[in-house]
């Protein structure tokens, strides 16, 4: 890590823990905002690093939300009688209880969205272009209603998660800093990730995947993996999420393709698909604007937000990064080299 | 006499009504260059997709070093050693060159855990070291993209030599490259061939190139074999002449 990269590093950092201690009173808007970053780099594993525009992966958000509640409460109460009393039976978590509840649970999101993701991966990674695209949209779209029709889980009706036991002002800091973790760990490990063979790989398959395939690139396995690594952190929030609300159903919470959905891809052409800052950039403009017309153009606020989108792939389709790359190539290391042989480049050291 | 790296028997792949090979038998032995020529349309083509698994023939066998290859899959055959480049190059175009060559290592005997392994600094040094053996070294951080076509078409040898491949399939290596680019290809063909023994099936359309470069070569015409030899034979065969004319 260079000097400037570590000082943005710890910047980063310092505002993220100072933010909701700053301003209590947008904690949650904060800890959206991690969520929004990790939506944007999950999206770009697949749309941007891999050139697989999936408009489904909010699917696995709405998998890791129903699993972890299910883990939550599955360890302590039969969960078809829970969710057939409609809130009914009083229901108490003891703190215990409640802790090891969201932490087993979190980890069985995580682990149930990375499966699923494996599975579906056999039948959908074989569309290509914009097969791909419809046929995630459609494996979203089906997820909701066969929740919606799952009993057992409290079908379109929803499902109340177990109360925070403590004030609200430490349940908002304590997803605040769970939702600022995921994030932080997951820009870690795709930061690694994309340095090793892997991230060359999923480029490889960006730029022509039938070239991958006669270089003997085991590309069903690179495009598997990246699906599931995406589904794993998705997962996550997905459990984090359906926590914060305190309540989950299909179709608005847990599966909402027409917004969380599409914000995702929205905000990682924003910023620039393909790069590593570039969904996080993406992703802070993004929901920035979105609370802001939110606040103060409320009832033209879906305007508002459908212009910065249309703006963005009309006159600007290679997003913030892109438009920076093409500015300063030499920033990006996009440089002939003078010295022109090794031969030479031997000679000078 | 070498040995037999590759051999086609009966060889037989059709689209629809049309025949694009039809019975075709050649052989290639190991450690040397090949040639293939033909017309255009006559299937030379067609035949390196089949060798290379792209589609499946109809009728017929091909075997790489004693095994059968013509059920497997495109992946599984490049890892056999069999690799090929196209006739319309194909780089991975949004990445450097230097990135380029990383990727082509050999994925043999990849293991699973193997996707998540750095590159070692000696990947890296082979990579630049084939870089300079094809001219580009000076290029190798820019974009594989903003290459000329001749330099993509180096590039894209280069990346096939860095997948140490036992047989190279060539498909027009020296189409669309400044003419006075070709004799350092050729050349450059010719030391990968000697100093890196890897054996070499090439379909060439420049016949200087072609007769230069193979020592057995063989001639289709409309999908079917039409004459084999060496140079001298196939350059004084009537039928041949005729082929390229058109009195075929």
């Amino acid at each position: 890590m260079t000097r400037n990269s570590l000082i943005l590093h710890v910047t980063i950092l310092a505002a993220g823990i100072a933010a909701p201690l700053l301003f209590p009173g947008l904690v949650f808007q904060f800890a959206m905002l991690w969520i929004m970053i990790l939506f944007a780099l999950t999206w770009d594993t697949m749309g941007g690093q891999m050139g697989y525009n999936s408009l489904g992966n909010i699917l696995f958000f709405g998998v890791g939300m129903y699993a972890c509640a299910i883990a939550q409460i599955g360890m302590f109460y039969d969960v078809a009688e829970y969710t057939a009393a409609f809130g009914a039976i009083k229901v108490d978590f003891t703190d215990q209880q409640y802790y090891m509840g969201i932490a087993l649970g979190l980890v069985f999101a995580a682990v149930a969205a990375f499966v699923v993701a494996a599975v579906l991966s056999w039948v959908l990674l074989g569309l290509r272009g914009p097969y791909f695209a419809i046929g995630t949209l459609g494996a979203a779209l089906a997820a909701a209603e066969l929740t919606g029709a799952w009993d057992y889980v409290g079908g379109g009706g929803g499902l109340s998660m177990p109360v925070f036991p403590g004030e609200p002002g430490a349940r908002s800091l304590f997803f605040y800093s769970l939702c600022m973790a995921t994030t932080i760990a997951c820009y870690f490990f795709l930061r690694w990730l994309y340095g090793t063979r892997f991230g060359l790989a999923l480029n490889a398959i960006r730029d022509d995947e039938d070239k991958a395939e006669a270089m003997g690139l085991h590309t069903t396995r690179y495009k598997t993996m990246a699906w599931s690594i995406s589904a794993f952190f998705l997962g996550i929030v997905g459990g984090l999420f359906g926590n914060m609300t305190g309540f989950i159903e299909p179709l608005e919470v847990a599966y909402p393709t027409l917004t969380f959905g599409i914000f995702m891809v929205a905000m990682t052409l924003l910023g620039g698909k393909g790069t590593l800052w570039g969904p996080i950039i993406g992703a802070t403009l993004f929901h920035v604007v979105k609370e802001v017309t939110w606040t103060y153009l409320l009832g033209w606020q879906w305007i508002a937000l459908g212009l910065l989108i249309i703006v963005n792939v009309v006159y600007f389709q290679q997003g913030i990064m892109g438009w920076m790359r093409e500015k300063w190539p030499e920033r990006f290391g996009l440089v002939v080299d003078t010295r022109a042989t090794i031969s030479r480049r031997e000679d000078t050291q | 006499m070498s040995s037999v790296m590759m051999e086609v028997k009966n060889v037989s792949k059709s689209y629809g009504g049309v025949v694009a090979n039809s019975n075709v038998s050649l052989t290639v032995p190991e450690g040397r260059i090949t040639g293939l020529i033909g017309p255009n349309g006559s299937g030379k083509t067609t035949l390196f997709n089949s060798i290379v698994g792209y589609h499946p023939i109809d009728s017929g066998s091909i075997h790489f070093q004693g095994r059968e290859i013509s059920k497997l899959t495109v992946p599984k055959i490049a890892r056999l050693g069999l690799v090929r480049t196209f006739q319309q190059t194909r780089i991975y175009s949004a990445m450097n060159c230097l990135e380029n060559m990383r990727i082509s290592i050999p994925h043999r005997n990849a293991a699973w855990g193997d996707m998540f392994s750095a590159y070692s600094p000696s990947i890296v040094e082979r990579a630049e070291h084939l870089l300079e053996f094809v001219g580009l070294y000076a290029k190798r951080n820019l974009m594989a993209g903003s290459l000329s076509f001749g330099q993509q078409k180096l590039l894209e040898f280069a990346m096939a030599l860095m997948n140490e491949p036992k047989v190279l399939l060539l498909d027009e290596p020296t189409a669309g490259i400044n003419p006075t680019l070709i004799n350092g290809l050729i050349d450059r063909l010719q030391r990968a061939n000697k100093e890196f023994g890897i054996t070499m099936f090439i379909i060439e359309h420049n016949m200087r190139v072609i007769m230069n470069m193979a020592e057995h070569i063989y001639c289709l015409a409309h999908g079917e074999l039409l004459a084999e030899g060496t140079p001298d034979m196939i350059q004084n065969d009537k039928r041949v002449i005729d082929a390229y004319l058109g009195a075929h």
